[in-house]
């Protein structure tokens, strides 16, 4: 069971604190009037291209398809040496074993959606057994849905006590929570969804599966990083964030990393603790830094796409 | 790179967030090239710069390196006579005669062209008054155009504007503006006047003349009527010079309380109409129920804004006692994250302190704060060697009887007290010398219109604060002056109502 039960009282999610949309709004654009030049916008690419769970969730995917992803991950732009790999490559369950064995030595880790992705409308037997079966086959990270239904019928606990089985199920793996943001429709729901998470032992708080519009926006990662602060103010205890899905410009990450280092400071500033969930931000980074190193813009041919 | 593992389970009542130990932001200057600023200033009157009859000049600074910027002329009364002669004549002769669909388009050109050269207005406002560049960029220039074209449209809706009433404009306007917003307040100030049919004499404030003066170019750029604008610079007689001028219809002032009740004594006896905004000690009141992330936000732009140098900063801070713990450890937080240091910088939050005279009242303050017993908390952050500087503070624990509770600082120092009900808030929050602002921060409708009806303030914010347009008035009770500035109210004290 996670620890942080025995820590402190679990507190009524009712009671959540409210969300003002307008001054969220505001806050949220004043990190994109930050301006990241030279050599922090560098470094700064540097650790987006870190923080990447580079991502490939289709029904089409095979295991082809996942090796080539994999290598991706390991090599991202040979030709530009220095650079770091990605944090994790995230797939079906089905797919963790190759991906494990495709990054075995990299220690780029496996995270795999599970409980019924993207929709998590099953059984709890069926969602804890399709964790448990990406944690056998390897995967060292799971990201889950919760149940949104329960969750807008008002069953806090439900949500919760979910949350917290599959946590158990993970065992050492580290356990992501998708809220589905796009699903929750305020503010005020985010927040109340993210303090469930977090208390019911989530490592990391995810956005979105990417499968619902809008995903990931500024606004919405900045409530939750508020809740993460709160919860951390109040346990001591650092809980990861993740937007994923809508990610895909070089600019627009840098913007997130302000976000991040000043609503949570600079020890949220690793993929330990901020991830982003993205398929095609990795090769606009590059382009990036590849622009910043020879001053010139290579077309997108020169990047590969897997 | 590989994900690395760390145990990070600390006592939360230790728990401080860190903001500046990797990943710091590389310097992102403005170019000053966008700029010109010329060596010597004179006087603008009648159309044309014109030498002081003194020959004096003075120096204007930038505050964030304490560099010489300019010399501006100091004119002396025979200039401000010059100046007020110069705004009758075109009152008489040309401007009160004009069809107010021409005036409109004038007033349409000044708008276009601050538009036009927002990027130089806003970094000579930086470099002559120490703001941050982001804010002279974002808010100060934009909404002085804003206020241009506003009130260009009034021009020829006047009738509309006071039904069944005639409109007739009052004649010369003097006009004093201060150091704090110097363009913007000068569109404050210059766009009603012109839009109602009156001349002007503005006098920008001695520390920050210079955009007042580009602004003196524009207009003369702009073809309006030589006469029509007059904009001299000077210090303190200056100004008095305009007040006491015999011909001078309409004084319009913003600024210290302290000068303010001397042009009302210089004015008793006259019939000269007048508009004070004064200063301020605006109650900022956070409930248990507020959205506290965003109250806390409000909080922070409320008082750190332009370096506090807000005439309706919300410099008292009132937290309901539930949750004034978490409130204040949320603001020590935050205050972490600004960025102090080079105005011209784009990612700098708080630029230079004015004025050293300024930088030594809010000195002043502090010290008194401390003395007081109050508790002081300020921003970690390394200072600029040279010129006026001050960090974020604020002071918790303060009494309602303290000095600093009561008294206007106009600088980045919040004093933060606490309550437990509504009629107590709503009591201390009035009990002030002063009523120009105030912000109420909840989650329930019901109680911000208890609150507002009840508090004695111009503008009452709320779950949001220092929002300004052009459409909205400004103005204040008691101490903080009166007369309304924008909007349909910001007309009335340019008009005669006759019939």
């Amino acid at each position: 069971m996670p620890k942080v039960k025995s820590l402190f009282s679990i507190p009524d999610f009712t009671l959540s604190p409210r969300v003002d949309q307008v001054g969220v709004e505001e806050r949220a654009s004043r990190f994109t009037k930050r301006s990241i030049k030279k050599e922090s916008k560098v470094s700064g690419l540097k650790l987006v291209l870190n923080m990447i769970d580079l991502t490939t969730l289709e029904g089409k995917d095979t295991e082809g398809k996942v090796k080539q992803l994999c290598y991706k991950a390991m090599h991202l732009h040979d030709t530009l040496p220095g650079l770091p790999t990605v944090a994790a490559v995230c797939v079906y369950p089905t797919m963790v074993k190759t991906a494990k064995k495709a990054l075995e030595g990299s220690g780029i880790k496996v995270a795999s959606v599970a409980t019924a992705f993207p929709s998590g409308q099953a059984p709890r037997e069926v969602k804890i057994r399709d964790t448990k079966y990406a944690v056998v086959n390897g995967a060292d990270e799971v990201d889950m849905v919760i149940s949104r239904g329960k969750f807008h019928a008002g069953d806090y606990n439900y949500v919760f006590d979910e949350i917290a089985a599959i946590k158990e199920a993970c065992g050492e793996a580290r356990l992501k929570v998708i809220l589905e943001t796009g699903e929750l429709g305020t503010f005020d729901k985010v927040r109340r969804a993210s303090d469930i998470a977090m208390y019911a032992g989530a490592d990391f708080i995810k956005t979105s599966t990417g499968k619902i519009q809008p995903a990931a926006t500024m606004p919405v990662t900045l409530v939750m990083l508020e809740a993460i602060r709160e919860y951390y103010y109040k346990t001591g205890r650092m809980v990861g964030m993740k937007p994923a899905g809508g990610i895909s410009k070089s600019k627009l990450a840098l913007h997130y990393l302000v976000m991040v280092k000043e609503v949570l400071g600079d020890d949220w500033l690793n993929n330990e603790w901020f991830r982003f969930g993205a398929s095609s931000l990795a090769n606009d980074v590059l382009m990036q830094l590849v622009k910043e190193k020879t001053g010139i813009y290579q077309a997108a041919n020169y990047f590969s796409v897997d | 790179m590989a994900v690395t593992k760390k145990k990070s389970v600390k006592k939360n009542n230790t728990i401080k967030l860190k903001f500046d130990t990797s990943w710091l932001y590389a310097p992102a200057p403005e170019s000053k090239s966008a700029a010109t600023i010329k060596p010597q200033y004179d006087l603008f009157i009648n159309g044309e710069w014109q030498k002081p009859s003194g020959g004096k000049y003075f120096d204007t600074i930038n505050p964030a390196n304490e560099e010489k910027l300019s010399e501006v002329a100091d004119a002396n009364e025979a200039d401000v006579n010059k100046a007020v002669t110069a705004a009758r004549n075109a009152y008489e002769k040309v401007w009160k005669k004009m069809p107010a669909k021409e005036r409109a388009k004038y007033i349409f050109r000044i708008a276009r062209m601050v538009q036009e050269r927002a990027r130089e207005l806003a970094i000579i406002e930086s470099l002559d008054g120490g703001k941050p560049i982001r804010e002279s960029r974002d808010f100060d220039v934009p909404t002085a155009a804003n206020h241009f074209f506003y009130y260009a449209g009034w021009a020829d809706k006047l009738e509309y504007a006071f039904p069944n009433r005639t409109a007739a404009s009052v004649g010369v306007a003097g006009q004093i503006i201060p150091w704090n917003f110097p363009l913007l307040m000068a569109a404050w100030k210059i766009a009603p006047a012109l839009a109602t049919g009156n001349t002007v004499v503005l006098k920008p404030a001695e520390t920050t003349p210079l955009t007042a003066l580009k602004l003196a170019e524009i207009i003369q750029e702009s073809g309006l009527p030589e006469g029509v604008v007059n904009i001299v610079t000077g210090a303190g007689a200056t100004g008095a010079a305009i007040v006491n001028h015999p011909d001078i219809n309409k004084i319009a002032f913003t600024g210290s309380t302290e000068v303010g009740k001397i042009i009302q004594r210089s004015i008793a006896g006259t019939n000269k109409k007048v508009t004070l905004e004064l200063g301020g000690k605006a109650a900022n009141i956070i409930f248990e129920d507020a959205p506290l992330d965003q109250a806390v936000e409000g909080v922070i732009n409320g008082i750190y804004f332009n370096q506090g140098h807000v005439c309706c900063a919300g410099s008292r801070l009132y937290v309901q006692e539930s949750v004034s713990k978490q409130v204040i450890r949320k603001l020590k937080d935050r205050i972490e994250s600004l960025i102090v240091g080079d105005p011209l910088d784009k990612n700098t939050d708080i630029g230079a302190i004015n004025s050293k005279q300024q930088l030594e009242t809010i000195r002043k303050y502090v010290k008194i704060g401390k003395e007081e017993g109050a508790e002081m908390y300020e921003s970690s952050c390394s200072l600029p060697g040279r010129g006026f500087w001050c960090r974020p503070t604020l002071f918790t624990n303060v009494a309602q009887s303290a000095r600093i509770a009561q008294e206007e600082i106009f600088g980045p120092v919040l004093a933060i007290l606490t309550f437990r009900t509504d009629d107590e808030v709503i009591e201390k929050a009035n009990n002030s010398p002063y009523g120009l602002s105030a912000g109420v921060w909840t989650d329930k409708g019901s109680k911000i219109f208890n609150m507002t009806k009840r508090m004695r303030a111009g503008v009452i914010w709320a779950n949001t604060f220092n929002k300004f347009d052009p459409t909205s008035p400004f103005g204040g009770y008691k101490e903080s002056g009166f007369g309304r500035e924008g909007g349909l109210h910001g007309l009335l004290p340019y008009v005669k109502l006759i019939n």
